[in-house]
């Protein structure tokens, strides 16, 4: 039944694409009929912001960690929940306009293993809930009080993981104290890290159980009209430098020129400096065929008033998350000026 | 110099415009059932590859609740949180506006993705409206869009949709049926995640139908519709033949002109190679177009009969793939290569200087006659080793080939011994005139006659098929169905309450217990049947050992149906994979699975939480019972089958498998006398100078015409006798060596003289016909023309 599949797969496609669409693309538009937009200066509470805002049209729980096993391998893994809402509600039940997308992933110097997981509010089959801390998808979870000591669970049809996080330090809020600009017309969203989770558990690969280790970031950003419609697509860099300190910068590519940048300075103790828009670059050194395309994989980054001019380049080169709708997430090996090991996302490729 | 010698070739077709069209129409003709018949099983393939058809979820596993309950909203999420990738189906029946509609809930979210994932496409559906909008939408049959008019959902109209059923949101679906928190079914994605907790008791998951099983079940279906479109092919290939020789005969002054200017021999070579190349793509292009047209008028048929026969769902809309339709130029254009190499060869070798001789080209014929008969001897002694020999579908066509073909092959020699013989037997000088004639125009004559003869014997071989399998099958069903009414339940606790009420009425109740399960890799069904006599006295077992029933109720072994038998090379006193003895082998038509058959406490045993929701009732009036259950428990409308409906439905299904090959017979059978018309027509004017002597000599234009018809009839009566034994052998090979590896059956034969007449009174009627208008064109030839025969030879 060739036409009848075609319809399903259609109505599921469109409804993916609104979730991913809003994170990677300027698909949802630029009007927020009804939903709630950031405001500067308001306070977070926690532990309730930890949790969902159905008012807000998109969410996410995003957590990378850059691990190693006993011989000294890297990995990367990745865990994230996105929301979406289609009104800026919740209701009970099948007629939930929230929706929910989770995308796993571990990265090995050779391979990449990619899970995904769609899921509709209002029945429990996704959410989360704050007292004490769940972030869940089918199987797939995170969770733990206050946000701090957690464990973390996902699955794909050829891996899965069982890790243990246990944030080090304080959380970090970007731009001005979290609410972060993601253009100069003033675009924004809620955005706040803990860049300093230690992690540790066992990767399930087709090879076997490995025993990792390593350090986690986890962002946590909502809004309803992040991105302009000509900003088509964006580079963002997570790093955590060799002494300590941490940066968080990203590009968004305007499709009429003009990049955005910002950047986020971490010092060890969680002391943060924002830097605007031009304070932070990054520019593409070497690209690789990945899945039909050239996508960059060895870049410069350069924040020159923190004396940073390093090289990120790809542990794998292949770490394509082939989801709804695709996109670049990888752990990446930095040197130059400061040395260290970090994430690196590229959507729009 | 090229250029003049082109138009000097091609305004021989400007003169003769009706061999053109024969040739356009042979070979588009040829193409057309050939490309129509690979357009069906294209289309069929690729709804097989792409059709995980997820509405009916064939392609999938599903996954219900074991005791036949509902699931609930908060079961589906439990299996989810366990990791399970299952996807909710509310399925029920909508009355709207008097008519009964299915609705079909999905989940869009969770739904298994089948299709490549491709960035444009979610793009592009990502502009579109969505299922989730303010108002529900509905997306059904442009003719069931108009039943949800005044209620508050959307409607999609859709024509690929089946009318009768609708898709729309699980939520949607779940207010419209009222039926809140409920699930039907769970779709199991063929992708889980690893480390997955095994499935709970309460749930149960059927067998997957994958899509290669289906392919590899149907295979010798499109297997039989290849071998029929070549077989038309071939018939449209002796058109093809027959005008391509008689355009080069015609030409022979001019070829030899062209030779004498100095064209040299292969340059006229190359130039008629040209000519006929592109007659060969503009005949199929317009043979693809028709083909495009017969497989959009058989794709329904095919696709009940695949669904009816093997389960195998395909959509009836057609789409031009280039698979078929190259494959239908490409036909085209190694037909003409074949019809025209012979003509091309003699070419090549005749010396010039025998180019005016008249006969030149028919003395060769006539000598090739022997030729072919002897390639005729060679494979029909392939044949016959094939017969002997032979394993497989394969063998089975190459049977059928070598004995199609040699007989055609073998038809020019009969033809002249027996014209011979009637020249011998007939006295008198018109009748020792009429038959040398006849002998004379036979080598013209004989591609069309090699075309009649094969489509007489294919119409004759199928049509004795399909009659002999029509009687078996309704004698099969009498004996299979016999039980009066067959009742489905809902709920093991419906099905307990109606059989203790049946028990106490005194009606005999046979549950219907099944499982399915694989053997030899291929899926295949498991029953458990009562120690009944309905069984005893109804089965038509083909084979068992002393004392089966017996000991099948002793629980000592299995039935097993004739396919399996058959597929696996099992008999009696032999042991199946599941470890039980075959006591017996019975025949199950209408079905291309397996079947294994037990005892009830055997089956009860290896599948415990399998209860019977399906029963067999033996009553005496039927009706009354069913009236009786309907009033007493509250029984959907499916719920009880009638058998005389079943037996109806089971034929019609039959019905349509085989019209599609009935069409294709017909328009086989119409080629066959395109052919003679045409020959008839390109020869008519080649024969004037051999008509005219003989009117010179008194007799009439009218007469001649006369004796033009008979001989037609003549020949075609010949031709139509040597089909019968052909067609007999045919039917012999498709019900004894075909239909056994296709269909797992084996078939009595039965012969239907009466049906051999009907078909021979019609071939002569297509031979009257065709040969009437040459005829009457002969008897209006103004006698001038007659007489310029005299003083014009060549």
């Amino acid at each position: 039944m060739n036409g009848k599949s075609l319809i399903i797969i259609t109505i599921a496609w469109l409804l993916s694409a609104a979730i991913v669409a809003a994170q990677s693309f300027a698909g949802l538009g630029s009007d927020a009929e009804g939903f709630d937009l950031p405001e500067r200066g308001t306070p977070f509470e926690f532990p309730a912001d930890h949790g969902a805002h159905p008012s807000y049209r998109i969410e996410w729980w995003y957590l990378t960690a850059n691990l190693k096993d006993a011989a000294g391998i890297d990995y990367g893994l990745q865990w994230t929940l996105f929301r979406s809402a289609l009104e800026p509600e919740e209701r009970p039940g099948w007629d939930s306009p929230q929706l929910w997308l989770g995308h796993a992933a571990v990265t090995t110097p050779t391979a990449h293993y990619v899970a995904e997981r769609r899921a509709r509010g209002g029945i429990g089959q996704a959410g989360v809930i704050t007292d004490p801390f769940e972030a869940w998808i089918d199987d797939w979870q995170m969770a733990g009080a206050e946000m701090e000591v957690m464990t973390l669970r996902a699955s794909g049809t050829d891996f899965a993981y069982d890790m243990q996080l246990e944030a080090q330090g304080p959380l970090i809020f970007h731009g001005d104290g979290g609410y972060s600009q993601k253009s100069a017309s003033g675009r924004a969203s809620y955005y706040y890290s803990q860049p300093f989770f230690e992690i540790s558990g066992t990767l399930m690969l087709p090879d076997g159980p490995v025993e990792v280790t390593g350090q986690a970031w986890l962002d946590r950003e909502w809004a309803s009209q992040p991105l302009g419609a000509s900003q088509v697509s964006w580079d963002w860099f997570s790093m955590a430098f060799e002494g300590g300190d941490r940066l968080m910068g990203f590009t968004l590519r305007d499709s009429d020129g003009g990049d955005y940048t910002a950047a986020t300075w971490i010092d060890a103790d969680g002391t943060t400096t924002p830097f605007p828009d031009g304070a932070f670059s990054a520019k593409p050194l070497t690209t690789s065929a990945v899945a039909g395309r050239r996508v960059p994989t060895r870049w410069q980054a350069v924040l020159p008033e923190k004396g940073v001019d390093v090289t990120v380049e790809a542990l794998n080169p292949q770490a394509w998350m082939a989801t709804s709708i695709p996109y670049w997430e990888g752990p990446v090996r930095i040197n130059g000026t400061h040395a260290g090991r970090g994430y690196l996302e590229m959507t729009g490729y | 110099m090229t250029w003049l010698g082109l138009t000097a070739l091609l305004s021989h077709w400007r003169a003769n415009p009706w061999q053109l069209i024969t040739l356009i129409a042979g070979l588009a003709l040829a193409t057309a059932l050939w490309s129509g018949v690979q357009a069906i099983n294209a289309e069929a393939r690729a709804s097989y590859d792409t059709a995980a058809d997820l509405v009916t979820g064939s392609g999938l596993r599903q996954m219900r609740r074991a005791d036949g309950a509902v699931l609930s909203t908060a079961e589906y999420v439990a299996l989810r949180r366990a990791g399970w990738q299952v996807s909710p189906v509310l399925e029920g029946q909508l009355r709207l506006k008097g008519q009964s509609l299915r609705l079909i809930g999905l989940e869009p979210l969770t739904l298994p993705q089948t299709a490549p994932r491709d960035e444009a496409a979610t793009t592009s559906a990502f502009a579109q409206t969505d299922l989730f909008d303010s108002a529900e939408t509905v997306v059904a049959h442009p003719e069931d869009a108009a039943l949800f008019e005044g209620m508050s959902v959307e409607v999609r109209a859709d024509d690929t949709r089946a009318q009768g059923t609708a898709l729309t949101d699980i939520a949607t679906a779940q207010r419209l049926l009222n039926t809140p928190d409920q699930i039907t079914r769970l779709i199991v994605d063929a992708a889980q995640p690893l480390g997955l907790e095994p499935l709970p008791d309460r749930y149960e998951m059927s067998q997957p139908a994958p899509q290669n099983d289906v392919a590899r079940l149907t295979e010798s279906f499109h297997l039989n519709l290849t071998a029929f479109g070549l077989l038309s092919f071939a018939v449209g290939i002796f058109i093809v033949y027959g005008a391509v020789g008689l355009a080069f005969e015609q030409r022979r002054a001019v070829f030899r002109t062209l030779r004498a200017l100095g064209v040299p021999l292969r340059t006229l070579m190359a130039l008629l190679a040209l000519e006929l190349g592109v007659f060969a793509l503009l005949a199929g292009a317009v043979g693809v177009a028709l083909g495009y047209l017969i497989a959009a008028a058989l794709l329904p048929d095919v696709a009940a009969t695949l669904r009816g026969l093997y389960g195998a769902e395909i959509t009836g809309q057609l789409q031009l793939r280039p698979a078929w339709w190259l494959s239908g130029l490409g036909m085209a254009l190694a037909g003409t290569g074949v019809a025209a190499t012979a003509a091309l060869i003699k070419l090549a070798r005749l010396p010039l200087l025998s180019f005016n001789h008249p006969r030149a080209m028919s003395m060769h014929a006539a000598a090739s006659a022997r030729w072919l008969a002897l390639l005729a001897c060679v494979l029909l002694v392939a044949g016959l080793a094939l017969a002997v020999w032979g394993q497989g579908l394969f063998a089975g066509f190459a049977l059928l080939a070598c004995l199609l073909i040699g007989a055609a092959f073998l038809l020019p020699l009969l033809l002249g011994g027996a014209l011979n013989l009637a020249g011998h037997l007939h006295q008198g000088a018109l009748a020792a005139w009429f038959w040398a004639d006849s002998r004379q125009q036979l080598p013209g004559l004989s591609m069309a006659l090699m075309a009649l003869l094969l489509a007489m014997a294919a119409n004759i071989g199928v049509s004795t098929m399909v009659s002999s399998f029509r009687l078996t099958f309704t004698g099969y069903l009498d004996q299979r169905l016999a039980s009066e009414l067959y009742l489905n339940t809902r709920t093991p606790a419906q099905a307990a309450a109606i059989t203790s009420y049946l028990e106490e009425k005194g009606v005999t109740v046979l549950p219907i217990l099944s499982e399915d399960l694989r053997i030899g890799g291929l899926p295949a069904e498991i029953y458990g049947v009562r120690n009944h006599a309905t069984y005893r006295e109804n089965w038509p077992v083909l084979a068992a050992l002393p004392a089966a029933w017996d000991r099948l109720a002793a629980s000592e072994g299995a039935f097993i149906n004739e396919q399996l038998a058959r597929r696996n090379d099992l008999a009696p006193g032999d042991y199946l994979e599941t470890g039980d003895l075959i006591l017996g082998v019975y025949s199950d038509y209408g079905n291309s699975a397996g079947q294994v058959v037990i005892s009830e406490p055997q089956f009860a045993q290896r599948y415990p939480q399998k209860r019977a929701q399906r029963f067999g009732l033996r009553t005496q009036d039927p009706s009354a019972l069913a009236t009786d259950l309907r009033q007493r428990f509250d029984l959907a409308e499916d719920a009880l089958i009638n058998q005389a409906d079943l037996k109806a439905f089971s034929l019609s299904v039959f019905e349509r498998t085989f019209s599609v090959t009935a069409a294709l017979n017909l328009l086989t059978l119409s080629v066959a006398g395109l052919a003679i018309l045409i020959s008839l027509l390109t020869l008519a004017s080649l024969r004037l100078p051999q008509l005219a002597p003989v009117w010179a000599l008194g007799l009439t234009r009218r007469h001649l015409a006369m004796l033009e018809l008979l001989r037609a009839v003549c020949l075609a009566a010949a031709t139509g006798l040597l089909a019968i034994p052909l067609g007999l052998a045919l039917a012999w090979v498709l019900l004894t060596v075909v239909n056994v590896e296709a269909f797992g059956w084996r078939l009595p034969m039965f012969l239907f003289p009466w049906e051999y007449l009907k078909l021979g009174m019609l071939t002569l009627l297509a031979a009257v016909l065709a040969a009437l208008w040459p005829a009457i064109r002969l008897a209006r030839t103004p006698p001038d023309r007659l007489l310029r025969v005299f003083s014009n030879e060549r």
